[in-house]
């Protein structure tokens, strides 16, 4: 069972002039960031910004080309920290099996120390009629809820979640972004990356804008979209369509 | 014309009523090429997924000498067997030769590079869709090669198939490390060929429609299991 003092050892998270590199091509160029343990981080950017890189370097998926990062006092590589977090990706990746076997799986995983029971988690995200189905056969709302409940199987205290609602129709968001409220209500802290700009409205605590690899901005909600400190950010909201190098 | 109809009426009356004789080779056949094929599973699936998913100095060359043992002659391989089994092979002093041990193990080595690189492949696919999932979870390896074997059962329903298939068909090397010999080692592909030989047609046809049955047989309970699993 996790405690409020874990949930607090992660945190803050802290980056110190982070770069990532692929195939000799900066993706990340000095990512310097605090972000504390509350609520929601939305990554919003244009396309190749460095959003979802950024989102697998915090996670551990990627290791930074240089740079520092620090939950807490626990060092980045750790495999301890990753245990404590889950991640949602674009395009489900979900098994061959049914939707039921597909949570079991992750609440049996030997880290895994979930506060709810599969018959929870399958109720919670609305699936429990779909229970026996082969997940693949799912719509694409209901594979993106199964992914959601996987992830909490395994009691995460972070939830890193890239484009979850990029593919859905407006129905599906809606279910899904309640499921992230609730998540977030539950002191779990949330990544989020989108393009849309009304759900990042409604979810964030504070939002984090890149671009070029770069933290273009990183503010809270509120001070974001009133008072932008950057004139990129500003044409941003107001929707001007505007390149990555413009 | 007529001597053909003829050889299949023979044929059909032998294995209508069972023949004993015809019985005890399709028995023979069956327990050698299903325990060949269970080894060679057991062996090669998880052999194919570790090489599937582990990245290794020289795994090139691996997967070339695997490739180019799928299409090893049978012969050649009973002959290899033929040399490692004799009375003063390295493993003679197993008394294996003429066998249906020997059978079996000529066998194994015949499918294991089959069943090894086809799970090799279908692993590899899964790998790549599965693996940051994987790596989010904290999967170890062994777990991550327990799960994708499991979520491509259906794949490797059909690689199990395909190396039955390949055993169960094969006559070169059961024929030289079995030897033949009626009442031990002879089994449906070795018969067919001693009876066309000797003259006696009925018999090889009778042998012959049991192993396209068989074929059939398996193919359809494959194609059944594969269309009630999960997608």
């Amino acid at each position: 069972m996790t405690t409020n003092a874990d949930v607090q050892s992660l945190f803050p998270l802290k980056l110190q002039n982070v770069s990532l590199n692929l195939n000799e091509k900066p993706v990340l160029k000095d990512v310097n960031l605090t972000i504390s343990d509350h609520g929601v981080t939305v990554i919003l950017g244009h396309n190749g910004a460095g959003k979802s890189m950024l989102l697998k370097i915090l996670h551990g998926l990627l290791q930074p080309s240089s740079g520092t990062i620090h939950w807490g006092d626990t060092n980045h590589a750790s495999d301890q920290v990753r245990r404590r977090q889950a991640m949602v990706f674009q395009k489900p990746v979900l098994l061959k099996r049914s939707v039921e076997a597909n949570i079991k799986y992750a609440l049996d995983l030997p880290h895994s120390h979930s506060k709810w029971s599969c018959v929870e988690l399958l109720e919670h995200a609305e699936l429990t009629p779909l229970a026996n189905r082969a997940a693949r056969s799912l719509s694409g709302g209901e594979q993106q809820r199964l992914a959601f409940a996987r992830a909490m199987a395994t009691g995460p205290e972070v939830l890193f979640l890239d484009e979850p609602t990029a593919n859905l129709d407006p129905d599906a968001t809606l279910h899904l972004e309640s499921l992230i409220q609730t998540a977030s209500a539950s002191d779990i802290k949330v990544f989020l990356v989108t393009h849309d700009m009304g759900q990042a409205k409604r979810l964030a605590t504070e939002i984090l804008f890149m671009r070029n690899g770069s933290v273009e901005e990183h503010a809270l909600k509120e001070d974001f979209f009133n008072r932008p400190s950057s004139p990129y950010c500003q044409s941003f909201i107001d929707g001007v369509l505007l390149s990555n190098n413009h | 014309m007529q001597d053909i109809w003829q050889s299949f009426e023979l044929a059909w009356t032998l294995i209508v009523n069972l023949n004993p004789a015809l019985s005890e080779i399709v028995l023979l056949s069956l327990r050698v090429s299903l325990t060949a094929t269970l080894i060679a599973c057991l062996v090669g699936m998880p052999l194919g997924a570790l090489l599937g998913i582990r990245h290794f100095r020289g795994k090139w060359a691996v997967t070339v000498v695997l490739n180019t043992f799928m299409g090893m002659p049978p012969v050649v391989l009973g002959l290899l067997f033929y040399m490692v089994l004799s009375a003063s092979g390295p493993l003679g002093w197993l008394q294996l030769l003429y066998t249906p041990g020997a059978m079996i193990l000529v066998q194994v080595f015949l499918i294991l590079p089959i069943v090894t690189a086809l799970t090799k492949q279908i692993i590899e696919d899964a790998w790549v869709e599965y693996q940051p999932l994987f790596q989010s979870l904290c999967v170890s390896r062994s777990g991550a090669v327990k799960t994708m074997l499991w979520d491509t059962r259906t794949s490797l329903l059909t690689v199990s198939l395909a190396g039955f298939a390949r055993a169960i068909s094969e006559v070169g090397a059961v024929i030289v490390v079995g030897g033949n010999i009626n009442h031990l080692t002879r089994v449906m592909t070795t018969a067919i060929a001693l009876e066309t030989s000797k003259g006696d047609l009925a018999m090889a046809l009778a042998l012959g429609m049991v192993l396209l049955m068989i074929a059939l047989t398996v193919n359809a309970m494959v194609f059944s299991a594969r269309q009630r699993l999960p997608v």
